[in-house]
């Protein structure tokens, strides 16, 4: 194929994302499992990077668990999608920027239906203003924070202080890009690289001097699935999905797992364990894990933040070979210690995972 | 070891570099007609034996293309032989024929 037609039909897989002026929304479970990757995320692209990204109190949840477990209706989802962007309207926003993939999911989803049946949209316009006497309108661009991440990665990469480069050997890390299912394969025009090439977590890792690794099962989910996790007898699901994607990732050796979906670093990190210590297996070295890391918190790495300000000890799988193996400083009396030195405890060691 | 009260489900995955695939080239040599097969079906679907074991060539076929000798051999360990199958093959494929041939060669 000739390279101009190679760009043009690339040139179908990208995505529009302004550079500045965003309303920022952030994510239910992201807040509960990886609270540090969301100020990460807002102390890079505004203290570090100057850009403009407005939150405020005011957001609530977008409906997406209780929508995703069949627990509310559609119509109800869309109108607290509507009050979402009412707020962003009401701030002088036009850009709407999610910290959550199951939300950016629902969004898209929700865009595309407005679109499809504006008589619906019409209705739901109503719902919101007897209800919150909000102004409905939609937003002009609609992106996953990744998106952002993915397109301030040079910037991001002018600033770091370590590259993903086994310090010893100087080889780039080999690292497993996992995207979240409700980014890529719902609507996939709506991502960088669309559901058969996404393009958003392998950008950062090439810009940040890491090697992307393929295997068999690389677009496989990662169980996460709300139906196969909620109902305890479901779980074999969620577990069985993961354990799929690491029997088929371990014969590649990856450094460490990428992640741009809440769902996904959660299960990927904590059935290591349950893996472990049910069927007495571990897919790292030495016993170890294979440390799996939100984008932001490979950002907050690469740019020299203190892992245990990014709450990296707040993940199942220990980090610290991989700290070592970049040469990243870290100290482990600071471990559990919270902002103000106070410690918070720590938890029980696992049995078979180190 | 922890009970968590779920675990892990057996793969359905199928690793095609560790099958054992002599037998199967052996069979293709023997009987070349098994390349012919496009799984429609059409012999499962007249099988009188499938009415009330489960008996189906077309698995079986799918089957030892896998690897997966003990899956066949169940589900051709009630063939009768009365050659129904052969009569409805679209491929022409001599499926009785190919039957006595698989059990010749995985000593079934």
């Amino acid at each position: 194929m000739i390279y101009e037609g190679k760009k043009k039909i690339w040139a179908e897989y990208q995505k529009e994302i302004p550079e500045d002026h965003y309303f920022y929304v952030r994510s239910c479970i992201r807040q509960s499992f990886f609270p540090a990757s969301e100020a990460t995320f807002l102390d890079i692209t505004r203290n570090k990077l100057g850009k403009d990204i407005f939150e405020t109190e005011h957001h609530t949840t977008c409906g997406g668990i209780a929508y995703h477990s069949d627990t509310i209706p559609q119509e109800t989802v869309m109108t607290i999608i509507a009050r979402q962007f009412a707020l962003m309207h009401k701030y002088g926003y036009e850009n709407y920027v999610c910290s959550c993939i199951t939300s950016f999911g629902l969004y898209c989803e929700t865009m595309e239906t407005w679109r499809e049946f504006p008589e619906l949209q019409q209705k739901i316009a109503e719902n919101l203003w007897k209800t919150c006497h909000l102004e409905f309108a939609k937003p002009k661009f609609l992106v996953h924070a990744s998106d952002l991440v993915f397109k301030y990665r040079m910037q991001i990469a002018a600033k770091s202080k370590f590259k993903l480069v086994n310090k010893n050997t100087g080889e780039p890390l080999r690292v497993v890009e996992h995207i979240g299912c409700h980014y890529s394969k719902m609507f996939p025009s709506k991502g960088v690289g669309g559901a058969e090439y996404p393009y958003v977590l392998v950008g950062m890792i090439e810009a940040w001097g890491g090697q992307i690794v393929d295997y068999p099962e690389r677009r496989h989910c990662c169980g996460f699935g709300f139906r196969q996790y909620l109902i305890k007898s479901n779980r074999g699901y969620s577990l069985s999905n993961t354990h799929k994607k690491f029997e088929s990732m371990e014969p590649f050796k990856p450094d460490m797992i990428i992640t741009n979906c809440p769902g996904c670093p959660y299960f990927l990190d904590r059935w290591q364990y349950v893996i472990a210590e049910t069927e007495g297996k571990t897919y790292g070295e030495n016993g170890h894990g294979i440390p799996v890391f939100t984008y932001e918190e490979v950002a907050g790495l690469v740019m020299g933040y203190d892992p245990w300000d990014l709450g990296l000890q707040t993940h199942q799988v220990s980090v610290e070979p991989l700290l070592d193996k970049i040469g990243i400083p870290y100290d482990p009396a600071k471990k559990y210690l919270g902002k103000n030195g106070k410690y918070l405890g720590e938890p029980q060691k696992p049995q078979c995972l180190k | 070891m922890i009970d968590f009260g779920f675990g892990v489900s057996p793969s359905s995955r199928i690793n095609l570099d560790k099958a054992d695939k002599e037998k199967f080239n052996e069979l293709a040599i023997a009987e070349p007609d098994v390349a012919k097969c496009m799984a429609c079906g059409s012999c499962s679907a007249s099988c009188t034996a499938a009415a009330f074991e489960d008996t189906s060539l077309r698995r079986a076929i799918l089957s030892l293309q896998n690897g997966l000798c003990d899956d066949a051999s169940k589900l051709l360990s009630h063939c009768m032989l009365c050659g129904k199958c052969t009569m409805v093959c679209p491929r022409g494929i001599n499926t009785r024929h190919l039957i006595l041939s698989i059990q010749k060669i995985y000593s079934l």
